[in-house]
């Protein structure tokens, strides 16, 4: 099955939909129009691959581990995500949405960060197209990622902290929610994952399916027309995991996320509604929103995005947990092996690769190394000492 | 297999019932003698003195009292609201513990409750309605769960007859008002302003406009809530609307100390100022 458009009512399967106040209602359905007429448009669609190809940097390459391959006895494939400019698959969302939001005439954009990564990158689209940006960051983030958060202020950005709840992603997001019920006439929510309320967790995979297009066409030229055993993809939200999922849904490749332990809304959670969207959620016996743990900022999120709910409802997609430990471990190895310093999102990928290397052994995966390592090199200097 | 084959539940909206609830029958009683209707909202589970605050309101002169039940993600709450909620949370505040103070509670007013849609959800639809129903709750107000979504809950809601509030915002475009109107039961909650809950130093001209709008429409009662933060204002938007829901200027003396006396003068002094008009 190829990924599909969700129903009318924005859902996959049972889960999606748009459960936001009646002040935003308008607001999504301008979008969902916007986007739809957008994506329709082929100026829209040359203009917005001009910047992913002169400004992001797009292709990125796929590259083939050689030393890592033979260490676990898995043949490893990296899609590149990490050389993109601002160092992640965030850039190829936020091209989209500024210049969704410059088309619907919206000069200013909020935003909701996690590890930071998607708040660096939209201040940098607004920077790059003039607009006013406001990004909201749990203030436990703003600690743990100082180093975006002085990237964001060099951008032009604001940064204000979310100081309710864990202060974490879940936090920041209610924060943006809450601007953007306020602001709602003259500003675009950039919202930075999969999730959130219809159109956004269609209207962002639409945007980042770039990701798994030139992997399934790098995959072709290097396996003979073939595709990899599995692909596999870090999941706090799932941007990165969708938009290389995308690329071979339609495949007999098994796909699979790799979730926090701490984070499990798949793997531990139940049918929910926050953030205006039903997903799976971790939740307490009376349906309040449970706090995530994770080494990893951008994965300390509690729910996940709806289609990810839906492929693992389905059984096209397994998800599956690993420990801080064992991303400590997996960050290290990509680092000696290969020469390459991964985000900690994506090390959760790899430390489920190297965990269940076993089971892979002989196989090809193809991995989405969504994020660099630099933001993150300063929370290891002190794990590690 | 493809999504959109599956059930669209969310576009199935079920009419509301002909007949009036316990909550709307009051409030147009009210009305219908000439007065100006007053809705105090309570953060349940607040503190030990928090079911006395809501008897004190009620003998204040409120027409109806919105229960608070805090949610750990209220995105359309403001900060005194969203304190209001981490502390009862933090006190080990439950929908259940909640409804069972309800219970006994004798007010002599009709009660609704004010949550998240999720815990609604989580509970599962039935359940949470009798749950609603059996603890002498009236009403309901979801103010995350738009229009297009109530379907599911109002079914629910309906059979338990529990009357579900819905939310008429500025931002609705004339096509859509006469739609939520038609399924809102108790009344109409006209959002004074875009923006979250929280007081404000003047009434913001959205609310008289979007007050104006909602009556043009509708002969339900139509509160105004969000944003009104004292009686000068309520007095004021009170000239269209027929009447106010009062939240964060109530729960910010709460949280500042003020118990049962202090809760119901306050609403006293903004229960005098409607009638003087």
């Amino acid at each position: 099955m190829a990924l599909s458009e969700p129903s009318a009512s924005g859902r996959f399967g049972e889960f999606g939909g748009r459960f936001v106040p009646e002040t935003l209602v308008p607001a999504c359905e301008d979008l969902e129009r916007a986007f739809r007429s957008a994506w329709g448009d082929p100026t829209f669609r040359d203009e917005l691959d001009g910047f992913l190809a002169d400004y992001a940097g797009r292709p990125s390459p796929l590259t083939e581990c050689h030393r890592l391959s033979e260490d676990l006895g898995v043949r490893v494939l990296l899609k590149r995500e990490d050389l993109n400019h601002t160092g992640s698959h965030k850039i190829n969302n936020v091209l989209g949405q500024a210049l969704l939001a410059r088309r619907m005439g919206k000069k200013r954009l909020v935003a909701e960060t996690g590890a930071g990564q998607h708040g660096v990158a939209t201040a940098t689209v607004a920077a790059l197209f003039g607009m006013e940006c406001m990004v909201y960051m749990g203030e436990v983030d703003m600690e743990r990622q100082a180093l975006n958060v002085f990237r964001m202020h060099l951008l032009g950005a604001e940064v204000v902290p979310a100081l309710s709840g864990s202060r974490t992603l879940k936090d920041a997001v209610n924060e943006a929610m809450r601007d953007w019920v306020a602001t709602v006439e003259s500003t675009h929510y950039c919202l930075g994952s999969v999730m959130g309320p219809h159109p956004y967790p269609w209207m962002v995979r639409e945007f980042h399916t770039v990701i798994g297009t030139e992997a399934r066409a790098q995959c072709a030229a290097l396996l003979d027309g073939g595709v990899p055993d599995v692909v596999a993809a870090c999941v706090g939200g799932g941007s990165n995991a969708i938009g290389i999922f995308a690329g071979f849904a339609d495949t007999d490749a098994e796909l699979v996320g790799v979730e926090p332990a701490g984070g499990a809304a798949v793997g531990r959670g139940v049918p929910g509604v926050v953030h205006g969207m039903r997903s799976y959620l971790m939740q307490d016996e009376f349906g309040q929103v449970q706090e995530a743990h994770s080494i990893s900022a951008g994965l300390d999120y509690p729910g996940v995005g709806p289609e990810h709910s839906f492929l693992s409802s389905v059984g096209r997609a397994r998800y599956e947990q690993v420990t801080d430990a064992e991303v400590i471990d997996a960050f290290q190895l990509l680092s000696r092996t290969e020469g390459i310093i991964p985000a900690l999102e994506p090390a959760h990928a790899l430390a489920w690769i190297s965990r269940d290397r076993a089971e892979l052994a002989g196989k090809t995966v193809l991995l989405n190394l969504s994020g660099r390592g630099d933001k993150d090199v300063g929370q290891m200097m002190e794990i590690l000492g | 297999m493809t999504p959109s084959g599956a059930l669209d539940e969310g576009l199935a909206i079920p009419p509301a019932p002909g007949h009036h609830g316990e909550l709307e029958t009051a409030l147009r009683a009210g009305r219908d003698r000439g007065r100006k209707l007053l809705v105090p909202y309570v953060t349940g589970g607040l503190g030990d003195e928090w079911v006395d605050i809501v008897r004190a309101v009620a003998d204040a002169g409120a027409d109806a009292i919105e229960i608070g039940v805090p949610f750990s993600d209220p995105v359309m709450d403001g900060p005194v609201i969203q304190a209001a909620s981490e502390q009862a949370l933090a006190g080990g505040a439950t929908p259940v513990t909640i409804l069972d103070r309800l219970r006994g509670i004798d007010a002599g007013v009709p009660l609704v409750v004010m949550t998240y849609y999720n815990v609604a959800f989580h509970a599962g639809h039935q359940r949470f309605a009798s749950s609603l129903a059996a603890a002498g709750v009236s009403g309901a107000i979801l103010p995350d769960l738009p229009l297009d979504e109530v379907g599911p809950w109002a079914v629910a809601a309906d059979a338990a007859d529990v009357e579900t509030v819905m939310l008429a915002a500025p931002t609705a475009p004339d096509d859509r008002l006469p739609r939520i109107v038609a399924r809102a039961r108790g009344f109409v909650y006209a959002v004074g302003l875009l923006g979250v809950t929280g007081e404000r130093d003047s009434l913001a001209s959205s609310s008289l406009t979007i007050a104006a709008r909602v009556k043009a429409v509708t002969d339900k009662p139509v509160l105004v809530g969000v944003g009104v933060s004292n009686a000068a204002q309520a007095v004021e938007i009170s000239q269209v609307a027929d009447g106010v829901v009062i939240g964060s200027a109530l729960m910010r003396r709460v949280l500042e100390g003020e118990g049962p006396l202090g809760a119901g003068a306050f609403i006293a002094e903004i229960r005098a100022a409607l009638d003087a008009g």
